[in-house]
C-alpha cells in the first residue's frame, strides 16, 4: 500500500522534476569540489546569494520593472496591430489583396537585423526597445489571426446568416470564437518572441533592464549575476507560457482538445 | 397557432445555373400552407439546390420563388433550415445554441424548446459531448424556437444510425403536427419520405419528374403493405427501367392497397 502510493506519487508529480533537481545537485557538488571554476559557472548557492543581494538593495526591482514595462508596452502595441490586421485581412478579401504581400515582405526581414537602424532612429532610449518588441510580436499575431479567421467553418457562417445574425453578431459569435484557437497559438509565439527581442535589444543597447544587468555583470566577471539574469528570463518565459495556457483553458473549454491541459 | 400558420411556397419555372452547369432547369412546385413535402432524387440531382433557393441562400437564375405570394429576395426570413450536419456552435453551450440570435427573454423559451426535443437536461453541456442524434435534436430545437412558418430540412437525418433516425422522424412528425408549419424535406431515403410527407416530389435532370400524394393515415407503419408498395413503386421509378406510365400504374396500385 505504502509502496504503491509512493510509486504513484513518483509517477505523477516527481518524474518531470527528477532530472533538473539531479543536475542541480551535480552542479553544486562539482562547484563545491572545485572541478568547476566560478568563472565558468558559479555554484547554485552563489547564484542565490547574488539574487538575494540584488533584491535587497533594490537594483533588481528597478531592472525588472523597466524590462516588464518595455515587454508589455511593445507587446500591447505590436500584438494589437497584428491582431487587427489579421482580422481585417481575414474578413475582407480586398484588404488582404492590398496589404498581405507588403506585410509578408516586411515579415521576412529578421526584425533584429534592424537594430542598427533602430538605434540610429531612436538612440538607445525606450522607444527603440518598444519598437523592436512591437515589430517582433506583430507578425506571429497577424499570421495566426489571419489563419484562424480563414479556417472558420463556412457552414457555421451560413447557418448564422440563416438564423438571422447581423454582421456584428456574426463576428462576435462565429468569426472570433472560431478563430480563437489559432489566435491563442499566435499569442503564445508572440510572447516567446517578446522576451527574445527584449533580451537582445537590452544586451546591445540599454542602460537599464535585465539584459543590461547581465551585460554589465559580464564586464565585471560576475558570472553569478549573469546566470541569475538568464534564470530570470527562463522564469518569465515560463510565466508568459502559463498565462497563454490559462487563457486557452479558459476560452477554449468547449474544445475537447484543450480540456486536459 | 391553429391551421394556416405555415407559409405557402411557390416555385415558378425556377432554374439555377452554376457556370454553365444546370443544377435545376424548370421547376414548378407549389407547397400549400402546413403541407409536408418531401423532395427525393439521386445525389447530384439538384434537390439540395432547390432547398437552398427556398431558403434564399442562392438566387435562381431564372423563374421566381414566391413566399406567401411575395417574391423572395435575399434570405427567406420565414424559413429556418436544418442542415445535414447539425452546425451547432461548438463554443456555445447547448442552451445558447438553441437561443442563437434571439433577443429579450429567450432563456425560458430555449428550455421549453429543449424540453420538446427531450434534451432539457443537457442545456449546460457543450455540443462536443453530445451524440450525432442529440446534436440534430438541438438543431431541431434551434430551428423551431423562433416558430418558423417554413421548415427546410436538408437531409438532416442522413448521417444518423437507423434507430436514431426513426426516433427523429417521429419527433419531427409530432412537432409538425403540433406547430403546423410548412415543411420541405430533402432526402435520398424513400422510406423516410413516405413516412413523413403528404406529397413526394421526385427531381430528375433538374426538373420535377414525379409528384405523388401519400394518403396513408398517420402515424404510419413501416410494416404496412400499402407503405411498402408505395416505397417500392417510387424506388423502381427512381432506379429507372420504367416509363412514367408504368410507374403511375404501380403507384396507383399502392394507393388501392391502402384503400382496402
Amino acid at each position: 500500500m505504502k509502496l504503491s502510493r509512493w510509486t504513484g506519487w513518483a509517477g505523477g508529480k516527481a518524474v518531470p522534476w527528477a532530472l533538473p533537481i539531479g543536475l542541480l545537485a551535480a552542479w553544486q557538488a562539482a562547484a563545491a569540489a572545485g572541478w568547476l571554476s566560478s568563472r565558468v559557472l558559479p555554484a547554485p548557492t552563489d547564484v542565490i546569494v547574488a539574487a538575494w543581494n540584488l533584491a535587497s538593495n533594490g537594483e533588481l526591482w528597478k531592472h525588472l520593472s523597466v524590462s516588464f514595462w518595455r515587454a508589455l508596452t511593445g507587446f500591447a502595441i505590436g500584438g494589437s496591430i497584428g491582431f487587427l490586421l489579421g482580422l481585417l485581412n481575414g474578413v475582407f478579401r480586398p484588404a488582404e489583396r492590398l496589404l498581405d504581400t507588403s506585410i509578408q515582405m516586411i515579415r521576412n526581414i529578421p526584425h533584429l537585423a534592424l537594430i542598427p537602424l533602430v538605434i540610429l532612429w531612436f538612440g538607445i532610449g525606450e522607444e527603440a526597445k518598444v519598437f523592436l518588441v512591437a515589430l517582433g510580436v506583430l507578425f506571429p499575431m497577424y499570421v495566426n489571426t489571419l489563419h484562424g479567421i480563414r479556417n472558420v467553418d463556412a457552414g457555421l457562417l451560413e447557418m448564422g446568416r440563416v438564423y438571422g445574425l447581423g454582421p456584428w453578431q456574426l463576428f462576435w459569435r462565429i468569426w472570433l470564437p472560431g478563430a480563437l484557437p489559432s489566435i491563442l497559438v499566435g499569442l503564445r509565439y508572440a510572447l516567446g518572441i517578446m522576451w527574445l527581442t527584449l533580451i537582445v535589444a537590452e544586451t546591445i543597447a540599454a542602460d537599464r533592464g535585465i539584459g543590461y544587468l547581465a551585460m554589465n555583470a559580464r564586464e565585471f566577471m560576475q558570472t553569478d549575476v549573469v546566470v541569475f539574469s538568464i534564470l530570470l528570463y527562463a522564469l518569465f518565459g515560463k510565466l508568459a507560457d502559463s498565462i497563454a495556457r490559462f487563457l486557452e483553458r479558459r476560452w477554449l473549454r468547449w474544445n475537447v482538445n484543450y480540456q486536459h491541459i | 397557432m391553429g391551421p394556416g400558420r405555415g407559409a405557402e411556397l411557390v416555385l415558378e419555372q425556377v432554374g439555377k445555373q452554376f457556370g454553365d452547369k444546370h443544377a435545376l432547369r424548370r421547376v414548378n412546385l407549389a407547397v400549400k400552407r402546413g403541407e409536408f413535402v418531401a423532395i427525393i432524387g439521386r445525389s447530384g440531382c439538384g434537390k439540395s439546390t432547390l432547398l437552398r433557393l427556398a431558403a434564399g441562400l442562392e438566387e435562381p437564375t431564372s423563374g421566381r420563388i414566391l413566399v406567401d405570394g411575395e417574391e423572395l429576395r435575399g434570405l427567406n426570413e420565414k424559413a429556418r433550415v436544418m442542415f445535414q450536419d447539425a452546425r451547432l456552435l461548438p463554443w456555445r453551450r447547448v442552451m445558447d445554441n438553441v437561443g442563437l440570435g434571439l433577443k429579450g427573454e429567450w432563456e425560458p423559451k430555449a428550455l421549453e424548446a429543449l424540453e420538446q426535443v427531450g434534451l432539457a437536461d443537457r442545456a449546460d453541456d457543450w455540443p462536443a459531448v453530445l451524440s450525432g442524434g442529440q446534436r440534430q435534436r438541438v438543431a431541431l430545437a434551434r430551428a423551431l424556437i423562433s416558430r418558423p412558418q417554413l421548415l427546410l430540412l436538408d437531409e438532416p437525418l442522413g448521417a444518423l444510425d437507423a434507430l436514431t433516425r426513426i426516433d427523429m422522424q417521429r419527433l419531427i412528425e409530432q412537432l409538425w403536427l403540433e406547430q403546423k408549419f410548412t415543411a420541405l424535406l430533402v432526402t435520398h431515403d424513400v422510406d423516410e419520405a413516405v413516412m413523413l410527407a403528404d406529397r413526394i416530389v421526385l427531381i430528375e435532370d433538374g426538373a420535377c419528374a414525379l409528384d405523388v400524394p401519400v394518403r396513408l393515415p398517420r402515424p404510419r407503419q413501416r410494416g404496412d403493405a400499402a407503405f411498402a408498395d408505395l416505397v417500392d413503386a417510387i424506388l423502381r421509378r427512381i432506379l429507372g427501367g420504367e416509363t412514367d406510365e408504368n410507374a403511375a400504374v404501380s403507384l396507383s396500385v399502392g394507393e388501392k392497397r391502402r384503400a382496402l
